[in-house]
């Protein structure tokens, strides 16, 4: 078990650098820093001067004298410090406070998504199990493949346009009261129900054919009881650890809907970022969220190597 | 002699029955087929001829005209004109065009470098399967729009763009898909003939094993289009896709979007198609899987 963890962690951390590999290497090719730093008219005396000043005449990656002497080391180190430079577009703060200052509310809107998401998708993946091939079945077969199906940002604009606009109930888009949190919520949590009602139910058919079930029938128990509690507690395990996934999904898909309906999170603070090319602002949102992302998944393995010995000896 | 004569099922049950057939797989997606044809095959071939209208030049004097069932809408402009009066219909039909592009060329450049890492992979063993295996975990854990925004951020939106970012998450599951088949494939008496009949490493695998995993690209790729679609779409709604005035499923739905309380037909009828488009999708790609590659159940 140790080892398994050890080797799923140096994994993450792996991920997590090629991140900052792909994420630095870009950043040089939009173009030499020097032409931002320097006046047009600098001579070449001047250009080496502050090249030598910002460290910009060391080689990127690999210096043969000094292994670790390169650019992309002090990008590195500074980094980890979680510092990512001044942004460009909003003056006076550094990229980093920009992304803790947004996080609160992203993080606000993905836990009541969660919320939605296991209020419904609990009760109809179990139903759909027990009353398997059925026309409620094949209900719950079309939102799966909804869920599959439909763009996200498109429901956003839909659902807008019904509840917001057409009928009047809630605001369209901003952030305040709990009715703005609404529609993005449950835009957000739509596709997580679409997934996590299937798995429910495939678990819950596994469960609902083995023995121990057929065990409490014959005892007498009432089938209501049957279902929801002995059935439900054993087939909770798969669908649990998918929570956590979910997690690190609903942090990238929160870029997405955080834009339609501009909500103040830290996703549409990326997107705005990149529209106005704010390069150290989108390095900074990149890795924290990948980092979040690439240890949440970290988690999951370890939680399910925990649940389910067979994965721990592969 | 009732016997004979079949069950009428009630009315009301035949779409049911139908839709229920289709979901399960059993019946031929005969509908879906025709989605695809219509709304992606059709149009994304012949755009130029097909389209009524210009898809980027619009005309001023034609703004914001509704669909043509609408108060004001006329049959010039079936499905209505957006803000700077282009027509909605061509641009979907040129936007077909685009969405076929992209994921033809995204599926066929990790197709084959998915392909053909997932062979060496198989194949060789050892070392190089170590790594290659180690760079598909990787690149199955990178959150794929955030890769896409840097890229963006850095290289400028461009088909070329957001084909590379597709092709960064795609290959690797050719490449796990492939390397598993692989696995099992070399191990059989036929490869082994053919090394003792003195063909060479590369033949074995291009003539010998690969013929035998092309059942499941073939349905690998059809259930990618969806998704290529769809991701596709996404980024370039972000605008960190396919950049304007080409005219793109995803960016229309943009463009429509503060206009939703007076021109709500700008960014519906976009949406639509790529539900439409992508729904179809799923459907083949589901019924193709079940026919070809049962095995591939939770790909």
């Amino acid at each position: 078990m140790q080892r398994y963890i050890l080797v799923r962690f140096l994994q993450s951390l792996l991920a997590l650098w090629v991140m900052s590999v792909i994420v630095f290497s870009l950043a040089r090719m939009t173009g030499d820093p020097l032409d931002v730093l320097l006046p047009m008219e600098a001579g070449e005396g001047e250009r080496e001067r502050v090249a030598k000043h910002w460290g910009l005449d060391k080689p990127l990656f690999l210096n043969l004298e000094n292994p670790f002497d390169a650019q992309y080391f002090t990008f590195l180190g500074k980094a980890l410090r979680g510092d990512f430079g001044m942004s460009w577009k909003w003056q006076g703060h550094t990229a980093m406070g920009l992304v803790i200052e947004r996080l609160p509310a992203t993080l606000e809107l993905a836990g009541v998504a969660i919320l939605i998401s296991a209020l419904l998708a609990l009760p109809f993946g179990v139903l759909t199990a027990v009353w398997k091939d059925t026309f409620f079945d094949s209900f719950g077969k079309i939102i799966a493949l909804l869920g599959q199906s439909l763009p996200s940002f498109w429901l956003g604009i839909v659902l807008m346009w019904i509840f917001a606009v057409s009928l009047g109930w809630l605001p369209t888009s901003g952030r305040g009261t709990w009715y703005h949190m609404v529609l993005p919520a449950v835009c957000l949590g739509w596709f997580q129900v679409a997934a996590m009602m299937r798995l429910i139910r495939s678990s819950m058919l596994d469960v609902l054919d083995s023995e121990f079930v057929k065990l409490t029938r014959v005892k007498g128990l009432a089938e209501w009881k049957v279902v929801w509690k002995h059935c439900l507690r054993n087939a909770a395990i798969a669908p649990l650890t998918y929570f956590a996934i979910t997690a690190g999904v609903l942090i990238t898909g929160s870029v997405v809907i955080e834009s339609v309906f501009a909500w103040p999170g830290t996703g549409l603070l990326a997107v705005d970022a990149v529209r106005a090319r704010d390069f150290q602002v989108v390095q900074a949102i990149v890795i924290v969220f990948a980092a979040v992302f690439i240890m949440t998944n970290l988690l999951v393995d370890i939680l399910y190597a925990y649940i389910d010995p067979r994965i721990r000896y592969q | 002699m009732a016997l004979a004569i079949p069950q009428q099922a009630p009315w009301y049950l035949v779409p049911l029955r139908f839709v229920r057939g289709l979901l399960q797989g059993r019946r031929f997606p005969g509908v879906a087929l025709f989605i695809l044809f219509f709304l992606l095959i059709l149009p994304g071939i012949f755009a130029g001829f097909i389209a009524p209208h210009d898809p980027i030049k619009g005309s001023l004097s034609a703004r914001l005209k509704p669909p043509m069932w609408e108060k004001g809408g006329t049959s010039t402009y079936p499905l209505g004109t957006d803000k700077v009066g282009r027509d909605v219909l061509s641009r979907i039909i040129h936007g077909a065009r685009v969405s076929l592009r992209v994921s033809l060329e995204a599926i066929i450049v990790s197709g084959v470098i998915g392909t053909t890492l997932g062979l060496l992979s198989g194949y060789f063993g050892g070392r190089i399967d170590a790594f290659i295996m180690r760079l598909v975990d990787i690149s199955l854990g990178l959150p794929i729009i955030l890769v896409a925004l840097v890229f963006v951020a850095a290289l400028g939106p461009s088909f070329g763009t957001v084909i590379a970012v597709i092709t960064v998450l795609l290959w690797a599951r050719y490449a796990r898909q492939v390397r598993g088949e692989t696995l099992s494939i070399k191990e059989r008496d036929f490869v082994a003939r053919a090394r003792v009949a003195g063909a060479s490493h590369f033949r074995i695998m291009f003539r010998y094993l690969l013929p035998n995993v092309v059942n499941s690209l073939i349905v690998l790729a059809t259930l990618q289009v969806g998704f290529v679609i769809l991701l596709e779409s996404s980024l370039s709604f972000l605008g960190a896709g396919i950049p304007r005035p080409i005219p793109a499923w995803g960016l229309m739905v943009a463009d429509g979007r503060e206009l939703i309380v007076t021109a709500w037909w700008i960014s519906m009828f976009p949406g639509l198609a790529i539900m439409l488009t992508v729904l179809a999708l799923n459907l083949v790609g589901d019924w193709l899987r079940d026919r070809l590659d049962p095995k591939l159940k939770n790909v």
